[in-house]
Formats: structure tokens, sequence, C-alpha cells
């Protein structure tokens, strides 16, 4: 072993009870920074996922001004034709069309207003969590019968249940007054108020014969595996539907802004709190070096006497706690790999959390996962800090006079 | 040629109101291959003239010539450098690195010199063999003797065979008859390598081996005596 590198590696031992503190504070740090960052990334992950999957997909084909304005008229002509040719051409199974009117529906007693989308049953369940959460009854069986499925919440307000009927009371495309009465054929719950109170489901065929719809449609979901596969079929929808005027796609970014949003504010209030981590254990790195250097005054003297310039004894300093840092690096990355690992087998929660992730649709339990990036930042980041705050100490040494260091005690 | 030339120095140091003079317009001149002793009671001068001569303390006022060339003017990195490649220092108090061994100290000064590493481990095994420590290459300080530390002093000073040695006190923790190998040592590379030595010493067995004593008092030269070749 070079003799720098054992002149450092054996300092750093002189007090060993010191070197284990700050290598126990980094390696803290370090551990609670690749749990919280891996919990985070996978919250987000999940938030994404779940919200995404409910019923917007990760990206669709609308009429231009659809998304803002959402006007019956806003249409994409011969919606099931285009799913169709989108499905062949990017060799993907999850494309399935909709149509969404706004109607009221009323049961012998009641009246209530909501989100009617027409779908096709046999796709739907491929880019929309809904179909899977029918808790009584059925989901529309395959082709255009006069079936609906509606939220518990709007089956309790509207007081039926399955094989009662329902009306539905709208305008269609044209304009011209749309009714139809409709068996309901199953419930679901989402856990998401807003749905389970104001969304139903019917065939697309039949929705398109009561609304007047010709054959058109307002979206064309498309669900991907992961946020990679929605951005290459993102852009390869966008080819796809050039040449069509009058029709845009939307990732989910713009389908949902609320979501970056949510994220980027959670994001930085974690980061702050990461920051005065950070902080603290450079401190505490700062203050080690310091005190180590400080403590060698004398013997530093010596060797600069000899002839051994500052900038060396400097890179000394700068050798010891790079290896501090390595360990305290490696230490807290590996067991904070295992720690999250760990929590990745057996989920994670706290008192308090079901509340915060019933908002975005989360299970009460989070299964973080192991990732390269979230294991590694947090500990770079700490060793970046940790270098730094020892300069400090490096470049004191410029101002040591060896003939008075000499003296020191 | 001169090896150690200094004109006019002076160095006084402030204690209070007190005004000590350390240096007291101090003219000395050692030609190469000179083996002068310093000779002087305790707060005479020599340890400040040595810092002086290896460029470690600025004296107030005169000039260093050391090999021709002028140091008191030199800058903190020239004067490193000047250190490290021409002088071999040993010091008062035996100054080593703790956490090294003793070859380690020896060979910690050789890398930093630039010596090739595969030449680093024989040269101090060689040296510190000369200096009588053969077999004690792995002790670190705290697991030798006053005496022996002092020894591994003089082997990291003397490795590189510099031009010129300057050595303050070197047998202050040495019995007789280590102090007599060490002087030996000394006189052989005197001899043999034309090494210039500066020794500052109140042992007389030390100045008896010197061809020059220059006796100091109260910062000033009050004695300069030649005495016989080796
Ligand atoms: N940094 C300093 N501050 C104040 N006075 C000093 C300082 N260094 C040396 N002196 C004074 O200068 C004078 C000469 O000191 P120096 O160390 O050169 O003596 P010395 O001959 O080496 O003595 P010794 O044999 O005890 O080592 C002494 O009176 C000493 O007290
Ligand atoms: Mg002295």
């Amino acid at each position: 072993m070079n003799i720098t590198l054992r002149l450092a590696w054996r300092n750093l031992w002189r007090h060993s009870r010191r070197t284990w503190l700050t290598l126990g504070a980094m390696a803290f740090s370090n551990i609670l920074l690749v749990f919280m960052i891996s919990l985070q990334f996978g919250m987000y992950g999940m938030m994404i996922d779940n919200t995404l999957r409910v019923m917007t997909g990760h990206l669709q084909v609308q009429a231009e001004g659809y998304k803002d304005e959402h006007k019956m008229r806003q249409t994409v002509p011969d919606i099931a034709e285009l799913a169709a040719s989108l499905r062949r051409d990017l060799e993907l199974e999850r494309v399935a069309p909709r149509a969404l009117a706004f109607a009221l529906a009323s049961s012998s007693d009641r009246t209530y207003g909501l989100q009617i989308a027409g779908v096709d049953p046999a796709r739907e369940s491929l880019v929309s969590s809904i179909p899977g959460l029918v808790r009584t009854g059925n989901y529309l069986a395959a082709g255009d019968a006069a079936e609906i499925v509606i939220g518990s919440v709007l089956a309790r307000n509207l007081r039926v249940g399955t094989g009662d009927e329902v009306t539905l009371l709208g305008s269609g495309l044209d304009g011209s007054f749309a009714a139809a009465v409709v068996t309901v054929s199953g419930i679901f719950e989402t856990g998401v108020v807003e749905l389970d109170r104001g969304l139903a489901e019917v065939p697309l065929g039949f929705f398109q014969d009561v609304f007047f719809m010709e054959g058109a449609g307002h979206q064309v979901v498309i669900a991907a595996r992961d946020l990679d596969e929605a951005a290459l079929l993102t852009e390869r929808t966008r080819e796809l539907v050039a040449d069509n005027p009058g029709l845009v796609v939307h990732d989910w970014d713009a389908l949902q802004p609320g979501l970056r949003q949510a994220i980027k504010a959670d994001m930085s209030s974690a980061f702050f709190m990461y920051g005065i981590l950070v902080i603290l254990v450079a401190f505490s790195v700062l203050n080690t070096q310091l005190m180590s250097v400080l403590e060698r005054t004398r013997e530093f003297g010596i060797v600069m006497a000899l002839g051994i310039s500052p900038g060396r004894l400097g890179r000394l300093v700068l050798l010891e706690t790079a290896l501090m840092g390595f360990m305290g690096f490696v230490g807290g990355a590996v067991l904070g790999a295992l720690v999250t690992g760990w929590f990745a087998a057996n989920g994670f929660s706290y008192p308090g959390m079901d509340e915060l992730t019933a908002n975005f649709n989360l299970p009460s339990r989070v299964y973080p996962p192991v990732a390269f990036l979230p294991t590694v930042i947090g500990p770079l980041v700490v060793y970046f800090f940790s270098m730094v705050s020892a300069l400090y100490p490096a470049l004191r040494l410029n101002w040591l006079q060896p003939v008075e260091a000499m003296r020191a005690a | 040629m001169t090896a150690v030339k200094c004109i006019d120095l002076c160095k006084t140091y402030r204690q209070g109101e007190q005004e000590i003079k350390a240096l007291d317009h101090v003219d000395l001149d050692v030609e190469r291959g000179g083996f002068v002793c310093l000779s002087a009671p305790s707060g005479g001068g020599k340890t400040t003239l040595l810092n002086a001569i290896g460029g470690l303390d600025i004296p107030d006022s005169g000039q260093v010539w050391i090999a021709g060339t002028r140091i008191d003017n030199m800058s903190k990195s020239e004067l490193a450098r000047l250190r490290l490649t021409q002088i071999g220092f040993v010091f008062q108090a035996y100054n080593l690195i703790p956490v090294l061994t003793a070859k380690e100290n020896v060979e910690f000064v050789m890398q930093v010199q630039g010596v090739p590493a595969r030449d680093r481990a024989k040269l101090a095994l060689e040296i510190l063999d000369e200096v009588g420590l053969a077999g004690l290459d792995g002790r670190r300080p705290a697991e030798m003797s006053g005496g022996q530390q002092q020894r591994v002093a003089v082997a990291r000073a003397l490795v590189s065979r510099p031009a010129l040695v300057l050595a303050d006190e070197p047998t202050a923790n040495l019995d007789s008859h280590s102090a007599d190998g060490l002087m030996e040592l000394f006189v052989e590379l005197n001899r043999n390598h034309q090494t210039t030595f500066v020794i500052a010493t109140h042992d007389q067995r030390v100045m008896a081996y010197a061809k020059r004593l220059i006796k100091m008092l109260d910062g000033r030269i009050v004695g300069d005596i030649r005495q016989h070749e080796h």
C-alpha cells in the first residue's frame, strides 16, 4: 500500500472513537437518506401510477381544445376505428376509445348529475382499474346492451342496486334531447369520492346511439407499463396521428397537471429537510478534521520544516476525509439499501399515513423499491459536502509557520 | 565554494517589555565540506541561527546564502523546495510521525523527494543500519527510546545525501557509545561525500569531532577555532 495512503489511514484511527462517531453520523444520515429518498421515489411512482391507472391512462388522443374546454362537439371522429388502427400500429393491446357526456340520472325517487362515459367493455379493463373495482354485480358485458355501471356513492344516493333501472337525460352531439333507460349491471368502488359519486359507464356503441355521436368519441386512452414506455408511446402516437388535423396527443403530465405539482411541492419540503441533515453531517466532519489538524500542529510543523509543502499536507487531510467519507458512503448505502429492502418486502406505514395516501388513491402500506439512483444520491451528496467541509482545515495549513508550529505542545 | 554564508544577521524577540537579541550581527562562512560545531550556553542562539540558515525563520536583517544562492528573500515554497532537496535537518526534539514506523518515517520523506519506490525500502534499511538501528525498522516512535528516535530522525535527514546537514543537539539523548557511532557516521559522510555539517551542541564529545568550533554567547559569535582535520 502506498505510504501516503497508509499514513492517512493510520491517522484516521489515532482517535478511533472520534472517527467512529463521525463515521456513525455519516452512515446514519446516509441510511436515513437512502431510505427516505427510496420511499419518496416509490411513493411518487405509485402516486403517478395509481392516479393514471384509474381512468386517465398515460396518454390520450383528443380533439384539439377538448382537454381544457370539454365541449361535447370537440370530438374524435370514427373513434373505434382510430383506436383499432393505433392498436395495430403501436402493436399494443392497451388502447381503448371513450366518449364522455354530462347527464342526469334518475331513479324512481331521485335525480343526480353525473359524468357518463361510453367505453369499449372488452378493452376498458386494459386502461382503467374501474372494471376491476366492481364490488357488486358485473362490469359491462361485451356488446352494446343498455347497461350501466355506477359508483357506490351514486348507487346509495339513487337508492338503486344491480338489476334496477335508471333513466338518463342529456343532450346529444347535435344539441337535441337525449334520453335512455338503462339497467344497473354493476356498482364499483374506487375509494375516490368524486368518481364513486359522479361517474357511470355504458357501452360505447350504446352511448353513441343515445347521444347521436355518429361513430365519434372524445378520447383514445393508451396505458403504458411505466413512465419510460409512456414517453416512447407518446412520441410514436404523435407521429401516427400527425396527419389527422384537429387531433392532439396529451401525455399524462398534461392530463393530470396537479400530479407533478403535488410531487414538486412534496419534493421541495423533503429536500429542505435532507439539506439540514447534510449540513449537520458536514459540520461534524468539519469539527473532526479541524480538531485532527489542530492537534497535529507540531507534527505538521516538523514535516513542513523538512520541506514538505502545505499543499501536500492539505491533500493528506483531504485523503483522510475521503477515506472516512468512502467508508460512510459504502456503509450507509449498503445498510440503507438493506433497510429499504426489508421494507420493500414487508411494507412500510406510519400512523397518519393513510390520510395522506388516501388523497392520492394509494394503499396505506408502501413498499419502497430498492433502486440504484435513490440509493446513491443521498450518500453522494453527503460525501461531496464532507469533502467541501474538509477544505477549510486543509487550506489552513497554508498559514502554518513551521517554527511556531514546532513549538506547539 | 562556500556552503553557508551569513552576513550581518540580526533577530530580536520581544517578550513583553524585554527585547531578546537571539542573533546579534552574526557573520559566518562555512566552506563546502566544512564540519562546524556551534557551541553556546542554553539560550545562546544556536537554534535560531540554524533555523535562519535552513530558511525556517526569516531574520530581521542580514543575508543568508546557501551554495551561492541568496535565500532570505525566497518565497515559502522555494524555501520548502530547498530544504527538501538540499538540506538535511535534525531537530532538537526528535520529531517523527507517530503513526509511521522507523522505516516508514524515512521512506515518507524520500517519497516526497521523488525517490523511486523500488529504491526507497532498500535505502531506508541501509541508513537505519548505519545509525545502529538494524532490526528496529518496524517499530513506531512510541516503541523506541529517546535515543533511538533521535537516530531515526538522523537517518531521515541523511538518507538522501543532502549537501548540507543542520543538526540541533543530535546526541542529546544518546549514551557515549551511540554518540560516538553517530559522530563517526557524520565524519564518514563528510569525508566521502563532501557533506557540509553544522551541528549545534554543548556536548564536549561532539565538539571533539569538529574541524571548526564556533562559540556563541547571547546571539553573538565570540570564538571561531579551527581544530584538527579528520
Ligand atoms: N519564539 C521565541 N519567542 C521569544 N523568544 C525566543 C523565541 N525563540 C527563541 N527565543 C529566545 O531567543 C534566545 C535564543 O534562543 P535559541 O533557541 O536560539 O537558543 P539555543 O542556543 O538554541 O538554546 P538551547 O541550548 O536551550 O536550545 C533565547 O533567549 C530564547 O529565549
Ligand atoms: Mg536550541
